[in-house]
């Protein structure tokens, strides 16, 4: 008999340390797991990286002559671009996170986990630190593309690797808003369509691509509100300088609200599952 | 002898449909017990309660003692589930299936690494335990389903439909697991579809129609409740039908309460043996040929139709509920 089956024998349950020592250790079982599938999925890891890539490359070349003008001076459009398509890239592999588990949840993998006696908060913090070291590779990739074209980090190195952490913590904060999605959504399909629904005009309605100011008063007023438009600036102000604090801390404003809002949801309709 | 899993008054409801209805049941600790039914009985939605995948609307299901709600969690620590559908990950090896499945039930690293060898060996995997479960068969995904549930050797051990979907030669290797497996005294409470599966592998059968356990026993005392045994008697000429069933019917033999197919007449036998020499007689007095007459005792199929209107299915067809009378079976 094993040593987990003598202990249920035992009785008592486990002292608080080694319960959150062995969330811990749950969770790093299941984010190794998840990482595997990228690596068995190379097709998936691949169209996933070229996407922002695309991105980088089409909106700097088609848009960048027409947008130039209406940018401060001396800010080339690919400067300029870069920290968007960041964010705009982390947005849309965010809902990723809704595909990935509602496809474990199709195939029963996830039922198979809630009959094991395994932490329940390890396949959520699986998934999204999963998808969180996915987005460290991508971004870091998609900046290499964006050297290969002129694009630099203007501001220094600290303030550089400050703009990385912006778009990652916007990565890891959405995929908390997808994890929801996922678990109530049924089908993977469903979810990824959910996702484009919801991302498709925020990314938008947003500095992600060209200056607010240029919109039309009513969207101006909602992209200056919107925490992908702070997360941008923020992360734009990191890459090539200007104003950092203000959409910094409306950024992290918004990613504690979310964070705050949405991990009680996940692990709430986690728990009520079935 | 101590209980292994026990249900009292158990009820689960799907938005309108009840699918558990004041369900009763009781596992003994070192049996096996037979969930038989048809497609929807409840017999999925039984076994999730018990594997705490599900909460029960009213009633309570207990395992060792644990309730399965208020004790789920160390209720996870003693059971093992293998689903309708393998609930395997496709993407990794069946080695790495298994391993990972070995570290989350907090295996150190190399027992984990150890305990998956064992079982791709004992598995009849040990080939296949690096290529991915992508490529598997229906019977290997199968088996490694199973190997999963038992890294840590559980205490009662859950298998919904087990072999359903797969072909009989993987079906036989699924069997001859789940008696192995019940040699080494472990407790199972198995579901399935296929009367020959219960009749096999089973020491007692519950057999559930629309949420509700309608009778409980083992195989023969379930073919005993329908009563007597049967007469078969298959016709040289199917036109003789009708004289046949008359002269049957003068041998002593009753009315049939299901139609066979038109060569064919089956009736109840009250005096076993004696009605058989009886309707014999009768028959060969009316100068009707007959090319089989044999007396059977009641199927599980039997039990089933008396108790529900409808068969079972019987190796891969789909149950007939409801099947008009005059159907052939």
């Amino acid at each position: 008999m094993s040593a987990s089956t003598a202990a249920a024998e035992a009785g008592p349950a486990l002292p608080a340390t080694t319960r959150v020592w062995r969330a811990v250790e749950d969770s790093l079982v299941v984010t190794g797991r998840n990482l595997r599938h990228f690596v068995r999925q190379p097709q998936l890891l691949i169209f996933s990286t070229i996407q922002p890539i695309m991105f980088v490359l089409l909106f700097a070349f088609v848009f960048g002559g027409a947008i130039e003008g209406s940018l401060p001076p001396g800010v080339t459009y690919v400067d300029y671009l870069l920290p968007g398509i960041f964010i705009q890239a982390a947005a849309f592999r965010s809902t990723q996170t809704a595909v990935g588990l509602a496809e474990d949840l199709d195939r029963g993998v996830i039922d198979r986990f809630r009959s094991m006696p395994i932490a329940r908060s390890a396949v959520l913090v699986g998934r999204t630190a999963a998808d969180l070291l996915r987005n460290v590779f991508v971004t870091l990739l998609m900046a290499a593309v964006g050297y290969l074209i002129g694009f630099r980090f203007r501001a220094g190195p600290f303030d550089a690797v400050g703009a990385i952490l912006v778009v990652l913590a916007f990565g890891f904060v959405l995929s908390w808003i997808f994890t929801f999605v996922g678990l109530t959504v049924r089908g993977a399909e469903a979810a990824q369509s959910a996702g484009f629904v919801a991302i498709f005009p925020l990314v938008f309605a947003s500095s992600v691509f060209v200056p607010v100011r240029t919109m039309p008063a009513g969207l101006e007023w909602f992209a200056g509100v919107s925490p992908v438009t702070a997360s941008v600036d923020a992360a734009r102000a990191l890459s090539i300088g200007g104003e950092v604090w203000d959409p910094l801390v409306q950024a992290l404003a918004w990613f504690s609200a979310i964070l705050l809002v949405f991990v009680p949801l996940c692990v709430w309709r986690y728990r009520r599952m079935g | 002898m101590s209980i292994a899993a026990r249900t009292e008054g158990l009820v689960r409801r799907f938005d309108e449909t009840v699918a558990l209805d004041r369900v009763d049941l009781e596992v003994a600790e070192g049996s096996v017990l037979g969930l038989l039914g048809p497609n929807g009985a409840g017999k999925t939605t039984l076994v999730r309660v018990l594997a705490t995948l599900l909460r029960p609307d009213a009633g309570r299901a207990e395992v060792f003692g644990l309730d399965v709600v208020s004790e789920a969690p160390k209720v996870r620590e003693v059971i093992g589930l293998t689903g309708q559908f393998a609930a395997v990950d496709e993407l990794l090896t069946g080695r790495e299936n298994l391993r990972l499945f070995g570290r989350l039930f907090h295996l150190p690293r190399r027992a984990a690494a150890a305990r998956a060898d064992e079982l791709l060996e004992r598995f009849d995997l040990a080939d296949a335990g690096d290529r991915t479960v992508k490529t598997y068969s229906g019977g290997m995904r199968r088996r490694l389903d199973l190997a999963s549930s038992l890294i840590t050797r559980p205490r009662i051990l859950f298998l919904d439909e087990p072999t359903t979907g797969l072909d009989p030669r993987s079906r036989v290797a699924i069997w001859g697991i789940v008696r192995e497996l019940v040699r080494e005294g472990m407790t199972l409470l198995l579901t399935t579809q296929y009367l020959e599966e219960a009749d096999q592998l089973t020491d007692r059968i519950a057999v559930i129609d629309q949420g509700r356990v309608i009778a409980e026993g083992t195989g023969d005392e379930l073919k005993d409740s329908v009563g007597a045994s049967m007469v078969q008697v298959r016709l040289e000429r199917v036109a003789d039908r009708e004289r046949a069933r008359s002269a049957l019917l003068i041998g002593g033999c009753e009315e049939p309460d299901h139609a066979d197919q038109a060569g064919e007449l089956t009736m109840a036998a009250p005096d076993g043996v004696r009605t058989v020499a009886a309707a014999a007689r009768a028959l060969d007095d009316a100068g009707i040929g007959v090319s089989d007459l044999s007396l059977r005792r009641p199927t599980l199929d039997d039990v089933f139709l008396e108790l529900t209107g409808a068969h079972v299915e019987v190796d891969g067809h789909r149950p007939e509920v409801d099947a008009p009378v005059g159907e052939p079976a």
